[in-house]
């Protein structure tokens, strides 16, 4: 049995080799940072980079493991995270589908106010993307013009029904009176390859999501959805300078279940509170186009998803929730 | 061409720096041993080591990680073929021959073919992947959700021949494994479906793992209590020399299957949808419909074991590609690997190969010396393994139940999922008993969320035309072979009852 053996301490030695640090609660034990969306997206990007900023910087005793859970637009992590009431050793890396999808799928049984705030790390941006082979589209107008004649033929690529990407597609349909086929692909990276390969015609990926193909020149954004010109992205207007209204933002915000002990809450928001100050995360912040000016934690967060809870329940009921689910 | 090979050469050189080659024996190792853990598989491993390669230069850490990977590959093979646990998911395949050479005394011959075909399926997928990364990357673009149906219809195509002669019952295992990977999330609305009793906990669906673990874990426990009365028995087998070189020779067996594996894992792999543990199950099928003795296979043949091994580890490569050229993971695993990547000040994207030459080729020249080192750690360490097999098996029984509800636990954290592969071990043997296949619910159960996908995806697209999926070349073309395989066992068999007299039965 000596093989056992020899795994049972290596497995031990490898749960303590980190130091302690100096606090009064700590984790005890692996702390689960669930994704609620699949590999490769801009929350799973995010998630994975904090992650390893914590183990870079030792900012905790214990690792930290990234698991997806990109079922049902975010649901299936909503409702892991609410079975995990109490418990102190689970986090979640959240996206809009944290506001969207209870509102849409109410038999959830979730309450995502009831959860635990902990840190708002981003406010992360919104672009309009397709291939560069696409010659015949190099502004809105011909995009629009280009889509309002291929009517259900043109093919967006998005995240999953209920996903922010879902309402801002369903946003941008009822700005422009045009209706196109949403395709829901398991996150953001996927959704951006099918873009690449030309399997479907445009998304509204996140920069994050896009910047690599951006910058090998596969993929060209045509605006952004944000209150003033990025400064990764220059030269392309925003809607509102097109005179087309439209403004959204995603949060990027760490959460943990409800019922957290105050002590817990404590610990993960002063190292969230360290991540977010960090040199590194502000240049992930400037390269990728995110907005990381403010860290909001606390009642401040807890308000903040409050408002955003109502914001886009009205905005579901604008667009229709049909116009999102796509039924 | 030349300047692939002045490449190659500048990496292979890196990979033998003290350092880079130290990592790459330690990485293997220690894969070596998560790998054979049930329930801690290479993403566990990968997760938890990677704040130790934070203290090394990038080059170094992403080879640590990497032979962690490949070692992990192997090391399930361990535990799959010893105790009959699968010890990961992509080792599942291994099990099905992999358990019943074990019993019948060959569990060094099991595990030398696994070693043997690992190493070939790894160096194979090194290679091509060396020559033709760029287009390769290309190709898998083309890949949409139609090509994905295909693939995935395909390797269902391959499974069909697997429960022997009896079709109808292999179709009833698969209609079941579909079932219970329906349970969950829509995946496309959503909405919760198939809640048994109205539990929530059914919400999370059945775990790929759960299952296996059930079956071969607990559903094998039982069998072989009942088979053999709880009789002590020893499968004791001294390694000498001689037999070492006996079990080498035997590579003329299951070459020709490793060789299927390793092309077939390279490029399952390379598609960022699959990944090894789909490679290694169609590997195992197609190398067992085109086998001269399919029979055979389930009960002990060496090529069942070596299929599925070559694949995973040649898929586990391949899946390195659309993380370095994409930026995309091919597996779990390879997710994590991009995190570490981008803490290291890397972007994995379609520019890294030029930005980043000297990472990029580096690895690729640490995984050909990794290959080796796995290869040489595991022959050497086979008689360690085996003496797992000298105990009596009053003894392995409660360590296998043990490891069985550990592994489960370890990997979903739920005594829910627990008890569900409690039911699924007796559910197995049941079935076992009954004469069902129980591998094709195992692959029905992997496949099932991936085909359900990318059928749904592709309908939605093409608004409701189902002649999408044959108007599309490469998709038509997977269709064709899957209809093909799919009567390739029928013809046989009618072309066998033709010549042999009807006394089978």
């Amino acid at each position: 049995m000596s093989i056992l053996k020899t795994l049972t301490f290596s497995a031990a030695a490898l749960a303590v080799t980190a130091p302690a640090a100096l606090a009064e609660w700590q984790p005890r034990k692996p702390v689960e940072f669930i994704i609620m969306a699949g590999t490769g997206g801009g929350a799973d990007q995010i998630a994975r980079l904090l992650q390893g900023l914590i183990e870079k910087k030792d900012l905790s005793p214990r690792p930290f493991i990234p698991i997806n859970k990109p079922g049902g637009s975010g649901a299936e992590a909503l409702r892991y995270l609410q079975d995990k009431a109490g418990d102190d050793h689970t986090v979640m890396m959240t996206l809009n589908s944290f506001y969207t999808t209870p509102i849409i799928q109410s038999e959830l049984g979730v309450d995502v106010t009831e959860f635990t705030p902990i840190g708002l790390m981003a406010m992360d941006t919104f672009l309009l993307w397709v291939n560069t082979d696409r010659d015949d589209i190099t502004d809105l107008d011909s995009y629009v013009e280009t889509v309002k004649a291929a009517g259900l033929d043109w093919k967006v690529g998005g995240t999953g029904s209920g996903q922010e990407d879902s309402v801002l597609t369903a946003m941008m349909e009822a700005a422009f009176e045009y209706e196109v086929t949403y395709i829901p692909f398991p996150g953001g990276g996927t959704v951006a390859k099918n873009l690449v390969g030309n399997q479907i015609d445009s998304t509204v990926n996140n920069p994050s999501e896009q910047m690599e193909f951006f910058r090998a020149g596969n993929s060209k954004p045509l605006v952004q959805f944000t209150g003033e010109r990025m400064e990764a992205f220059p030269d392309v207007p925003t809607a509102k300078e097109l005179g087309v209204d439209i403004e959204y933002y995603m949060q990027r915000s760490v959460n943990g279940p409800p019922g957290m002990s105050a002590e817990a809450v404590e610990w993960y928001t002063n190292l969230f509170s360290e991540l977010f100050n960090s040199q590194e995360w502000q240049d992930f912040c400037t390269s990728d186009g995110l907005t990381c000016d403010n860290f909001l934690n606390g009642g401040d967060l807890g308000e903040f998803h409050a408002t955003q809870v109502v914001a886009h329940q009205n905005l579901i009921e604008q667009v229709g929730a049909a116009a999102i689910t796509g039924e | 061409m030349e300047t692939i090979l002045v490449s190659l050469a500048g990496g292979l050189l890196q990979a033998f720096e003290p350092l880079n080659l130290f990592m790459i024996f330690a990485g293997c190792l220690a894969g070596l041993l998560v790998g054979c853990m049930p329930g801690l598989g290479s993403v566990n491993g990968v997760a938890i080591l990677l704040p130790v390669t934070f203290l090394v230069p990038p080059t170094a850490a992403i080879i640590f990680l990497a032979a962690l990977y490949y070692g992990a590959m192997y090391g399930g093979a361990i535990s799959s073929i010893t105790l009959g646990i699968p010890g990961a998911s992509t080792a599942v395949a291994t099990v099905f021959d992999g358990r019943p050479m074990a019993q019948a005394g060959k569990a060094d011959k099991a595990l030398m073919a696994a070693a043997i075909a690992s190493f070939i399926g790894g160096t194979v997928s090194i290679i091509l992947f060396t020559l033709f990364a760029p287009p390769l990357a290309a190709f898998a673009l083309k890949f949409g959700p139609q090509e994905e149906f295909a693939l995935m219809l395909l390797a269902f195509a391959t499974f069909i021949g697997l429960g022997g002669d009896d079709i109808p019952k292999t179709i009833f295992s698969i209609l079941l494994g579909l079932v219970m990977a329906a349970i969950g999330f829509d995946i496309i609305s959503g909405q919760p479906r198939m809640i048994f009793f109205d539990m929530v906990e059914f919400q999370r669906g059945i775990g790929f793992l759960v299952l296996a673990i059930g079956i071969y874990g607990i559903g094998e426990m039982l069998w072989t209590l009942e088979s053999t009365k709880g009789k002590v028995q020893m499968h004791n087998v001294t390694i000498t020399w001689a037999r070492m070189k006996e079990n080498f020779g035997q590579i003329k067996e299951y070459i020709n299957s490793t060789w299927v594996g390793s092309f077939l894992g390279f490029f399952v792999g390379t598609l960022p949808a699959a990944g090894a543990t789909p490679a290694s199950l169609m590997s195992y099928g197609l190398s067992k419909t085109f086998s001269k003795d399919p029979e055979s296979f389930g009960k002990g043949n060496i090529s069942g074991v070596a299929a599925p091994e070559a694949a995973n580890n040649a898929a586990s490569t391949g899946s390195m590609l659309p993380m370095i050229t994409l930026g995309i993971p091919g597996s779990p695993t390879t997710a994590i690997l991009l995190g570490g990547m981008i803490i290291w000040g890397l972007r994995p994207g379609p520019l890294l190969f030029q930005e980043s030459p000297d990472f990029v080729w580096g690895l690729i020249g640490s995984m050909y010396v990794a290959n080796f080192a796995t290869v040489l750690l595991n022959i050497a360490l086979i008689p360690v393994f085996i003496r797992v097999l000298a105990m009596p098996f009053t003894l392995l029984t409660p360590i296998i139940f043990v490891l069985c509800v550990l592994g489960v636990f370890a990997t979903t954290d739920r005594m829910f999922d627990t008890w569900i592969m409690l039911i699924l071990g007796v559910g197995g043997y049941l079935l076992r008993k009954l004469n069902y296949p129980v591998a094709p619910a195992v692959l029905a159960i992997v496949l099932g969320p991936l085909a359900e996908r990318s059928l749904r995806q592709s309908l939605i697209s093409s608004q409701g035309d189902v002649t999408t999926f044959i108007t599309r070349p490469i998709s038509l073309t997977c269709i064709i072979l899957a209809i093909l395989l799919m009567s390739y066992p029928l013809i046989q068999r009618m072309m066998r009852r033709r010549t042999a007299e009807p006394s089978e039965n």
